[in-house]
């Protein structure tokens, strides 16, 4: 007896998430050492940490943005086009990248979130075609469709490579945002956001700034795409702007949605579902796309919660 | 002029594709609530198989048939095996199972069909009619005549059939349409399925213009939802104009801007457009509850 009740504080509890993650973190390394199985596990912490800026957009605010990989374009190219075209310390282009990409926002968020539900979608889907052509046609800068390489990442005089080395580096910038993910969660901005993902009129009406919360949730989601995005280039040495286009928002809004909207964890095992299972299938070749989309589907009608929430409804129910 | 009248045409070629799959959009929204992902895909459908059974001996129209009403077919199966299941879950749920769907087709596709890109003879010849000092290809005609024809027919049987009525009684509150005995879930399977016949009907019509290849439809989908959105999501005369309105706006940027950026063109004027109109063109006031 005392053994579920202990159970049921768990599941409740706040970290929880957190040192589960880190759990796995380490687990991972011990029990796929390869460097492919890495640096496969790294990609899903990359895609997690901007999935989670989605989380706290769409999952506590209530706003969809299908256009959030444009951010993970502009952080990725900040990355790429300060080394090579001005010279600059990539490590400071990470930081520059995820400013800049904070103060598009900014700027961008002001007139958009006035718009509510499928309005707002079309409006940051054309914020993240557009972002993707220009990456695409000023080739003179971004290198067009080809992309361009990325000189490497040096954390205070060390020079991160191998596969090893950047899964911690990963894993730690993911702990650090799914960390920061669930401390806005549980301060007086995450109540508000969650009020007014209920009714803005409701939460206006008990004295929230509807406005200025949106626009600190999308400029924090835009912070998290470009982390990420600067992360994902200068691990693969490489960017096109396949980074920004419109199927690779479709896909982050995916693993937000099917590992649970507004779960930390979720969004993890939604990245790592939307990473790891196109790996697997390759073995299916011609198959890999008719599976992964029908697998989509399954996952969605029996769990419509996410997976993470209907799992954790499943213990909590039948716990006192 | 001449250029001017030229860029209108082919405006209004696109436009009118992008209006058809912005019309199937509209039926679905009304009926359900769900943005359909899978829409272009239903487009498409009509152009590849129309290519296969025709390369497989079959006449023009007896291919366009058979394919539209494969179309239908995948379109009524999609409501019957992943929506109707679904029923109830939350609109970003049923969306995800749109997407979800949108990949299975196109990975369905690529094995019963191929990875190549196909087109089709246009159906009149090739022979440009001059008008005004431009020219008109006659393939152009049949896109505008066919979404003529299919928005006079919509137009007809919604406001003038028991079916069309009750449809448009579920997508103005399916509760009380349930009340008055009207069967909703038949009512939605008949949304899938025309949706699915109007956008199979538009990838016959474009394939000689825009050609055809598996994963086509993830263009169309993206443009016939910004048009659905610009004229105003759910109005199905707002779908038509914000079609058209998109094809214009992406020609003329392709025309007297840059074609690289023709995209950019269309979707800046959108967001200008939602900026003083929050609600589409033809979207109606905003009025929220607690």
């Amino acid at each position: 007896m005392a053994a579920t009740a202990t159970l049921a504080r768990v599941l409740r509890a706040r970290f929880t998430p957190l040192i589960v993650l880190a759990a796995l973190m380490v687990l991972v390394p011990v029990l796929a050492p390869s460097s492919f199985h890495l640096r496969v596990a790294a990609l899903v912490w990359i895609f997690a940490l901007a999935a989670l800026g989605l989380t706290i957009l769409m999952g506590y605010a209530g706003q969809v943005s299908l256009g959030h990989a444009g951010f993970v374009g502009i952080g990725a190219y900040a990355v790429a086009i300060g080394p090579a075209r001005l010279g600059l310390d990539p490590l400071l282009c990470l930081v520059l990248g995820a400013v800049l990409a904070g103060a598009i926002a900014y700027g961008v968020g002001r007139p958009i979130l006035k718009l509510k539900g499928y309005y707002l979608a079309i409006a940051t889907l054309g914020f993240g075609v557009i972002v993707a052509l220009v990456l695409h046609s000023e080739a003179e800068i971004t290198g067009g469709p080809d992309g361009m390489a990325v000189s490497r990442l040096s954390l205070f005089g060390w020079r991160v490579t191998g596969a090893l080395n950047w899964y911690w580096v990963t894993s730690g910038a993911l702990l650090i945002g799914a960390l920061l993910a669930l401390n806005i969660a549980a301060s007086p901005t995450g109540r508000a956001l969650r009020a007014l993902h209920d009714s803005e009129v409701a939460a206006a009406g008990t004295g929230i700034d509807v406005g200025a919360k949106k626009l600190a949730a999308f400029v924090v989601a835009a912070v998290y795409g470009a982390v990420a995005g600067g992360l994902l280039a200068a691990m693969n040495g490489l960017i096109t702007p396949e980074a920004a286009r419109f199927s690779h928002s479709i896909e982050l809004v995916a693993m937000v949605i099917i590992g649970g909207l507004g779960s930390v964890f979720g969004t993890v095992v939604g990245a790592a579902f939307l990473v790891v299972l196109p790996q697997m299938l390759t073995a299916l070749q011609e198959y890999e796309q008719a599976v992964l989309g029908l697998l989509i589907m399954v996952f969605m009608i029996f769990l419509p919660q996410g997976i993470v929430p209907s799992i954790r409804a499943y213990f909590l129910e039948r716990l006192p | 002029m001449s250029e001017f009248l030229q860029l209108v045409f082919s405006g209004l070629t696109v436009g009118a594709i992008y209006a058809l799959i912005a019309l199937g959009f509209t039926l679905i929204y009304n009926a359900s609530d769900v943005i359909n992902f899978a829409q272009g895909d239903f487009v498409m459908i009509g152009g590849m198989a129309t290519v296969f059974l025709m390369s497989a001996g079959l006449a023009l129209p007896v291919a366009a048939f058979i394919a539209v009403v494969a179309s239908v077919g995948v379109g009524l199966l999609l409501h019957r095996l992943a929506i109707e299941p679904a029923r109830g879950a939350s609109p970003v749920t049923l969306i995800m199972i749109t997407i979800g769907a949108s990949i299975f087709i196109k990975g369905v596709a690529q094995i019963v069909f191929d990875k190549q890109f196909h087109s089709l003879p246009a159906f009149s010849g090739d022979t440009p009619i001059p008008v005004g000092g431009a020219t008109l290809l006659p393939q152009s005609l049949w896109v505008l005549g066919t979404t003529l024809g299919l928005v006079v027919a919509l137009y007809l049987f919604l406001e003038h059939t028991l079916s069309g009525k009750a449809l448009l009684a579920t997508a103005a509150n399916r509760l009380a349409a349930r009340l008055v005995g009207i069967n909703v879930t038949l009512i939605l399977a008949m949304a899938f399925g025309l949706s699915a016949a109007i956008g199979a009907l538009a990838g016959v019509v474009a394939t000689p213009i825009t050609l055809t290849r598996y994963d086509i439809g993830t263009l169309f989908a993206l443009k016939g939802f910004a048009a659905a959105m610009l004229g105003g999501m759910g109005n199905p005369v707002g779908a038509v104009v914000g079609g058209l309105l998109i094809g214009l706006l992406e020609t003329f940027g392709a025309g007297y801007v840059s074609s690289t950026y023709k995209d950019a063109v269309a979707f800046l004027m959108i967001l200008f457009v939602l900026f003083f109109l929050p609600r589409g063109l033809f979207g109606g006031r905003s009025v929220e509850r607690v």
